[in-house]
């Protein structure tokens, strides 16, 4: 990490406003919070204008400052603060590359050595074409899948420079790449070449769930011990596959 | 109040539960190193160098940010046990200054803070003394604009962040800021704007490292080679304490001195930093005006002058101004030699201001610290910030902690806190008192409300009129309680603002018009009119000096500023700096200065001055010395003696406040408003000053832009 500053005056856009629908989400935010507490959707609103805008511009900052009758320098000390908000224009595509530990570990640099090729030499900077910008970012939590980037709101992930240059170059023609795993065949985060544990039948078929209740004195039809609970079906939405069937 | 039993470096001690555990270690006597506490600021607790043991913690503690109420005793029953010099507890704070120092320059040779400088001296005291563990480059910080009082060096920066709570708790402007995080952390305003604020230098005097040093005072002394005197401030009527330090003939710094009932440690930037003026535009000799010219003359020459133009005019053809720096002494002086000459019309009041009378109708009997316990305030054509910034820090402060209302009536000024606003004309006023408007109801229910005429209201053609009318508010609300201390339920809630330091002295002496004088409009008047010959201004610079005709002016002072340019024989003064001087602020307190140097050239001391006078015009004043004349003082105004007299006058006669002012016709299309244009440039040592100029520039006039807009 460096000093951030705001980008320079060059840069800066002269105003800002929300659109009338994000207007809408940051009132949304401002209403989270207590009566006098609304400074507490500092966050949020940087985080919707960024959104709108790519990166956090001064007049983004100054309009923040006035919504939420703030201090100019405290919603200042927030945006430095948070290495999310970007202080400089980004790419139509901004291409977040994890190089912490894991993702260092499994190739990142590779990652880094593609898009130093395809997007530009030194981070921060936009590309010629002026649709890519690039950073190297901290853990973006999905170590299973390293080496990772983030492109906008998707990961693409078990990355090497090919893949990599490969999703550049779609992007570039226009394409919207599939996000997720790029190699291994895999679907999420599964082991590759299939699973080595958990592959014992029984654990599926309420064998063991028998023995149980058998213990515990419990008769239950094995229908009603395998139907999942309401919460649990709320929370698992796709389909789920047996294992070892990932490929 | 709950009390803990702690044992502190081995002594049992009975601590207040709502103290912090850095403040129970010092009851006990045990001296905590520190950065980033501050008794007047939130506790942040990021410079851990307070760090002490207490036994069986896993860690040691950050005892400014533990409370007494949150150390449970030992399993046992006994009390906790703290340690503030065990060898754990010097370790940790060791490692802390270790810490402290990978980053911070070793420029301490050319560096301003050297020799007052906190880091400096707890790294003698506390830090590792023989060796250091790193050789790496260290961190540079880019330096900032904070406008023209403060520079920063930020590479010497420890981020206690000291700074930016004392603008956003005390200053009441939050233009500091830390931007990034971690290593990277840097203080600055917003796109190096300016700090905004009248009491920015004392952030400087926060900074316990050199980040923030005087940008007007850089280089030019050492701390260890000033003679420090204690002396009060005379750039506003607060009475703030402050320590001159000077050396050989020049003061070269004002700092403030803590007084928790007036200043608390906070003076204004004025204050500190117009000392520069104090040796510009000099009166060093006596002057006299020859074919329209002002010459050099000799004291003689000057003295023998004004006396043959005395003894040409008749007694009500003369009269004499006092201004805004005068001390007590030097009025009773000029009092004295006016009353032996048979002279009514003695005027201190320069900006026409219509109040005088009993002594509690022109006091802020609140007092500044009972501005604390108000819980409703209005304003009346009054900006506090200008006019007393301290006092408008206290109001802050007040804010800050209670649920005060706070209501202004007049102009609308940024006072740093909300305050409603209820109109700028006098016709609010009149609904106030008679109860139609809503915010008289807010005056009744509160328990000790308070209201402050500004100085700009008095001195209005209808200034009588409005003080009828807030004396009448005041009553009316039961602004005025039992005697006593506020915190005793003593109050009284009529305030009189003054700016000028010399006004209450003045008033309690009686230097206004006796029978048959003529007040200050009248005076100026009779002076155009040819009825006023002689005038006789004791460093009285914001009269309309256009306007004193034909008169023989004689200016006694210290400044080549207004009334010496008009007059026709000067006799150079002494500053405040430059004698002793007794001064009573806009509280009725009287506060006593001491003399840090000596006045320039052949100028003397203004009671000196007079006395020498008297004696060349044969009415001889009978003192021979300050002292006498001080005992003098005191024979004709018994309070000046007593320097730790209750100010401000709690629960005075009932009675009296039916009878202050006087009714008449109000003024409502002229919106009520403070009389100060530019806070820079208020007296003739402001206007002096290159430091306060460029001030003015920058934050009044926008002459120079700040960078920001």
């Amino acid at each position: 990490m460096s000093f951030r500053r705001l980008a320079p005056v060059e840069q800066q856009p002269a105003t800002f406003a929300f659109s009338e629908e994000n207007q809408r989400l940051v009132d949304q935010w401002i209403t989270k919070y207590p009566e006098g507490r609304q400074r507490s959707a500092v966050i949020a609103a940087l985080w919707i204008g960024q959104d709108q805008e790519g990166w956090v511009t001064k007049a983004l900052i100054e309009e923040v400052a006035r919504i939420l009758d703030m201090a100019v320098m405290r919603v200042l000390e927030v945006a430095t603060f948070y290495t999310m908000f970007n202080l400089a224009p980004v790419g139509q595509y901004l291409v977040q590359v994890c190089t912490t530990t894991p993702c260092w570990l499994r190739g990142s640099d590779d990652v880094v050595a593609a898009c130093k090729k395809h997007i530009a030499p030194a981070p921060h900077t936009i590309s010629a074409d002026s649709k890519f910008s690039w950073m190297e970012v901290e853990c973006l939590g999905a170590c299973v899948n390293a080496p990772v980037m983030q492109i906008g709101k998707d990961f693409y992930e078990d990355l090497d420079s090919p893949t990599a240059e490969r999703i550049f170059e779609a992007l570039r023609r226009g394409e919207t790449p599939k996000a997720g795993p790029q190699q291994h065949h895999r679907h999420s985060s599964e082991p590759e070449g299939g699973a080595l544990t958990l592959n014992d039948p029984k654990l599926y078929d309420g064998g063991y769930a028998r023995e149980v209740m058998r213990r515990s004195g419990v008769d239950t039809t094995d229908a009603e011990a395998k139907k999942p609970t309401q919460g649990a079906s709320d929370r698992e939405a796709p389909v789920q596959k047996p294992p070892g069937a990932a490929t | 109040m709950p009390t803990r039993k702690l044992i502190i470096d081995g002594k049992e001690v009975e601590a207040e539960e709502s103290i912090t555990l850095l403040q129970a270690c010092e009851q006990a006597g045990a001296e905590i190193p520190r950065f980033c506490y501050h008794e007047r600021l939130s506790v942040a607790g990021n410079c851990r160098m307070c760090l002490v043991e207490w036994v069986g913690a896993p860690k040691p503690q950050a005892s400014c940010a533990l409370q007494v109420k949150d150390i449970f005793p030992n399993k046992d029953g006994t009390p906790a046990k703290i340690n503030t010099r065990s060898p754990y507890a010097q370790k940790a704070r060791e490692g802390v200054m270790e810490f402290l120092l990978i980053n911070h320059p070793l420029d301490c040779p050319i560096c301003d803070q050297g020799g007052e400088c906190d880091l400096q001296d707890q790294a003698l005291y506390y830090g590792r003394s023989n060796f250091h563990r790193f050789n790496e480059n260290k961190r540079a910080v880019e330096d900032k604009y904070m406008g023209p009082l403060i520079k920063t060096i930020m590479t010497r920066c420890i981020q206690c962040t000291r700074c930016v709570r004392f603008a956003t708790e005390v200053a009441g402007v939050p233009d500091l800021g830390g931007t990034g995080r971690g290593e990277d952390l840097e203080i600055m305003t917003y796109l190096d704007k300016a700090f905004d604020s009248e009491l920015s230098g004392n952030a400087v005097d926060l900074c316990p490292v050199g980040a923030l040093t005087h940008k007007p005072w850089a280089f030019i002394y050492r701390p260890w080679e000033l003679r420090k005197t204690n002396s009060i401030d005379v750039h506003d009527a607060q009475g703030a304490n402050i320590r001159v330090d000077s050396r050989g003939g020049q003061v070269l710094r004002i700092l403030p001195r803590v007084n928790e009932d007036v200043n608390e440690e906070w003076i204004s930037d004025k204050s500190r930093y117009a000392c520069d003026g104090l040796k510009n535009q000099r009166l060093d000799r006596p002057y006299v005006r020859k074919n329209g010219k002002l010459v050099p003359a000799s004291w003689s020459e000057a003295f023998e002058l004004i006396r043959a133009a005395a003894r040409a005019t008749r007694p009500e053809r003369m009269a004499a101004v006092v201004g805004d720096l005068a001390a007590a002494e030097e009025i009773k002086a000029l009092k004295d030699l006016m009353r032996a000459l048979g002279v009514v019309n003695l005027e201190c009041r320069q900006d026409g201001a219509k109040i005088g009378g009993p002594r509690p109708s022109y006091l802020f009997n609140t007092t500044i610290a009972g501005v604390e316990f108000a819980d409703a305030l209005l304003l009346i054509g009054c900006n506090p910030r200008w006019e007393a910034p301290v006092l408008n820090a206290r109001i802050h402060k007040t804010w800050l902690n209670s649920a005060i209302k706070i209501a202004n009536v007049g102009v609308p000024y940024n006072l740093t806190y909300p305050v409603e606003q209820l109109g700028g004309s006098t016709s609010v006023l009149r609904g106030i008192t008679d109860g139609s408007h809503s915010f008289a109801r807010v005056l009744r229910d509160a328990r000790r409300p308070m209201l402050v005429v500004g100085p700009g209201v008095v001195a209005r053609a209808d200034g009588a009129a409005i003080l009828n009318l807030a004396a009448k508010i005041a009553a009316d609300t039961g602004m005025i309680g039992p005697a006593g201390k506020p915190a005793e339920g003593g109050w009284n809630g009529f305030n009189a603002l003054h700016t000028a330091a010399s006004r209450v002295a003045a008033l309690d002496l009686g230097f206004v018009p006796g029978e048959g004088g003529r007040d200050m409009a009248g005076i100026l008047d009779g002076a155009g009119k040819g009825e006023i010959d002689f005038v006789w201004l004791l460093g009285a610079d914001d009269v309309d000096t256009g306007r004193l005709g034909n008169a023989f002016v004689v200016y006694q002072g210290t400044h080549g500023d207004a009334g010496a340019h008009r007059a026709d024989v000067i006799l150079p003064g002494a500053a405040y700096t430059e004698q002793d001087g007794i001064y009573v602020n806009f509280e009725g307190r009287v506060q006593r200065a001491e003399r840090a140097i000596f006045p320039p050239g052949q100028a003397k001391e203004d009671w000196a001055i007079l006395r020498a006078f008297s004696d060349v015009i044969g009415r001889r004043l009978p003192y021979e010395s300050r002292e006498e004349l001080r005992r003098a003082l005191v024979a004709d105004v018994p309070h000046m003696a007593n320097d730790d007299a209750l100010p401000g006058s709690a629960g005075t006669d009932p009675a009296i406040w039916n009878n202050i002012g006087a009714a008449g016709e109000l003024d409502e299309r002229t919106p009520l408003a403070s009389p100060i244009a530019d806070f820079y440039l208020t007296n003739p040592i402001a206007r002096a000053s290159e430091t306060m100029a460029e001030c003015s520039k920058v934050y009044v006039t926008g002459a120079i832009k700040m960078a920001a807009e």
